[in-house]
């Protein structure tokens, strides 16, 4: 076991595939000097300018070309700075990079990363704290990944390189210095498969990026009260692995689904209509949803910590559904 | 006076041009009968971008264009019976039928492919153009847009990272005066293509779009800078988009030119002028030239009209590449 970082999994994981394969780039803001947090440091030294190419502030082109490269060969993985920014590009990455094996019957491959980070908790304001992954979940043509632990992170993102479709990873900035231990030898963990965190008999939280930790807080808290709740880290969320969920919901009869995006069309919705629709008999409880408001986030810090979902909010719902329904 | 053209090269860029002015033609006659569907925004008028460019390039060298893209693709060597079936959103379309007329893509070909969102394609070229560099090659990428495209913001995005990166990459503006409905006027008070990217430095040159031995001539010199390594380059072609923006245009913003007005700017025409002037085409080689055309369409028409339609399971199919 070594001691790591969520961050240093990224790195580290960027720079293996850089070795294992010419093929792979990275492009972004300020890629070369590591970017805000350094998830890129060192890189640039390592590979030379050629293969970590610094872009002007111009996230559409910067995508633009990365999908360019990825139909000519190339294995891009693109830096947005923030997923706020994800805006700027969406139209190349909805249009382009997620159509187009589609579109042209299946002679294009497009083999792109788009690394980007979301998620509150820093002061950012409304346009760098955002959660946006749900719009991205809509687009047929894109996966969605989101990693919780540095494990995940970089197996994720060693599969995410290696696969033939644009895949969206999307970071989550208060985790990158969350230290953990990690197994040696990295292997890729596959895209679409979940992860049951922690295993119980009464509740399923299925929880996504920071909501995970925040998930097993609660999970700690409510065993005290003799709850003993199963958390689920769906890990990638196109494709969604529904088995797992499924599976899990037909032992324990209820589900809380927790995420910190506005719950308002965020992708719990498509949890909670998914399992219902694979496994309405086995609810003993409707399905209860763990968001933000729908309101952008506050810039105010007491405001903001009031505005995030977190551990106490995925408490309260285990409880609401616990005491729903037949005694478990 | 220009030099005299060889003859055989005459007749080459003469025959592309006719094999998309009757592709064309027949494409609209079609879309009136129902047979071809959706959105076709056809090129007539413009055939000498085309083929003044693509007849040059190499089957590795990469094409990207918009959605007025048949064209570019007929003279990147697509299949007119595979193009038009794709059209009729066929079996054997060349995207399955998948696509349709605004995402024609052609790998085999080296026709990476139009795209229905004005100037979406732009950086798309660049980043071929990028992994031609990396790889050590000499592929050359094109990419083809509209007068409209030049005025939304990744144009300039693109043009920026082009020159930055000196990408081997070779920008064709086809200028036909029009952004879809409205004259260029309208849009922007800069009148030429290749005074928006002055700044940024690149060659840049503006040809009369009508005359495909002017569009080829310079196009010649761009592809070979291109090919050491000296990208990226402007072509803008001043050119006439003789049919609407789309097949069912009532062109309520536009009159139509004068027959004699347009006989003098037909490209067809006037390269058919030049050649019997200069004594490579003799008076009974035009028709030739587009009965020829003409029999290769109706080729084209029987070969789209027996292909099947693609089977509904196709669509949730392609989704994803495994």
């Amino acid at each position: 076991m070594t001691e790591t970082t969520y961050l240093q999994a990224i790195t580290m994981t960027l720079a293996d595939a850089m070795r294992g394969d010419h093929r792979v780039l990275v492009l972004g803001e300020d890629v070369a000097e590591g970017g805000p947090w350094g998830a890129t440091a060192g890189l640039a030294e390592e590979f030379g300018a050629e293969r970590v190419r610094n872009t002007p502030i111009a996230e559409a082109a910067i995508c633009g070309i990365a999908i360019g490269a990825a139909q000519s060969g190339l294995r891009p993985v693109v830096e947005i700075m923030f997923i706020d920014f994800v805006t700027l590009a969406l139209d190349q990455l909805v249009n382009q990079a997620a159509k187009a094996h589609f579109m042209s019957g299946g002679q294009l491959q497009v083999p792109l990363v788009l690394r980007t980070q979301g998620g509150a908790g820093q002061r950012g304001a409304a346009q760098h704290s955002q959660s946006l992954e749900a719009w991205l979940t809509h687009v047929p043509g894109l996966k969605v990944v989101m990693p919780s632990t540095a494990a995940d992170a970089a197996g994720l993102l060693a599969a995410a390189i290696a696969d033939p479709n644009p895949v969206v990873y999307v970071e989550n900035k208060t985790l990158y210095f969350r230290r953990e231990e990690v197994a040696d030898g990295r292997e890729p963990v596959p895209l679409g498969r979940a992860s049951v965190v922690r295993p119980g008999r009464d509740v399923t939280v299925v929880a996504l990026s920071r909501l995970v930790h925040e998930s097993l807080a609660a999970a700690d808290e409510l065993a005290a009260d003799g709850i003993e709740v199963e958390v689920i880290d769906p890990r990638t969320l196109v494709p969604l692995d529904l088995d797992t969920i499924v599976e899990s919901v037909s032992r324990t009869h209820r589900l809380v689904v927790a995420h910190e995006a506005v719950t308002h069309g965020g992708f719990g919705a498509e949890v909670a209509a998914q399992v219902q629709a694979a496994a309405f008999d086995e609810l003993d409880a409707p399905i209860e949803r763990v968001g933000a408001p729908f309101a952008p986030i506050p810039f105010s810090p007491p405001l903001e910590d009031a505005y995030l979902p977190g551990r106490a909010g995925v408490a309260a719902a285990v409880r609401s559904v616990v005491s729903l329904g037949p005694a478990g | 006076m220009a030099a005299r053209l060889d003859g055989n090269l005459g007749l080459e860029l003469l025959r592309a041009m006719w094999r998309i002015r009757v592709f064309e033609e027949r494409v609209g006659q079609l879309t009136r009968a129902d047979e071809v569907h959706g959105l076709v925004h056809l090129s007539v008028g413009q055939e000498a971008v085309a083929a003044g460019v693509c007849g040059q390039l190499r089957p590795d060298d990469v094409v990207y264009s918009g959605h007025r893209a048949h064209g570019h693709a007929i003279a990147k060597g697509a299949p007119l019976g595979r193009v038009l079936a794709e059209l009729m959103g066929r079996a054997d379309g060349l995207c399955r039928g998948l696509g349709g007329s605004m995402h024609l893509v052609d790998v085999e070909h080296g026709f990476l492919g139009a795209t229905g969102v004005v100037g979406g394609n732009v950086p798309l070229a660049l980043g071929s153009a990028l992994a031609s560099r990396l790889s050590g090659g000499d592929r050359v990428a094109v990419v083809f847009f509209g007068d409209g495209a030049v005025q939304g913001g990744i144009f300039i995005e693109s043009v920026n990272l082009a020159t930055l990166w000196r990408l081997p990459a070779i920008l064709v503006c086809e200028n036909n005066g029009f952004a879809e409905f409205t004259p260029r006027s309208a849009h922007t008070n800069v009148e030429r293509v290749s005074d928006v990217v002055a700044p940024y430095g690149l060659p840049r040159e503006t040809v009369d779009g009508n005359d495909v031995v002017a569009v080829r001539t310079v196009f010649a010199r761009f592809l070979e800078q291109a090919r050491r390594g000296e990208g990226p380059m402007l072509l803008e072609c001043l050119t006439h988009r003789l049919r609407g923006h789309y097949e069912g245009d009532p062109q309520r913003y536009r009159q139509a030119l004068a027959a004699e007005e347009w006989q003098q700017l037909d490209p067809i025409l006037r390269l058919q002028r030049r050649g019997v002037a200069e004594g490579w085409l003799g008076e009974d080689a035009p028709s030739l030239v587009e009965q020829g055309a003409r029999d290769e369409v109706e080729e084209a028409v029987r070969f789209a009209r027996e292909s099947p339609f693609p089977p509904a399971a196709v669509t949730v199919e392609l989704v994803y590449a495994s």
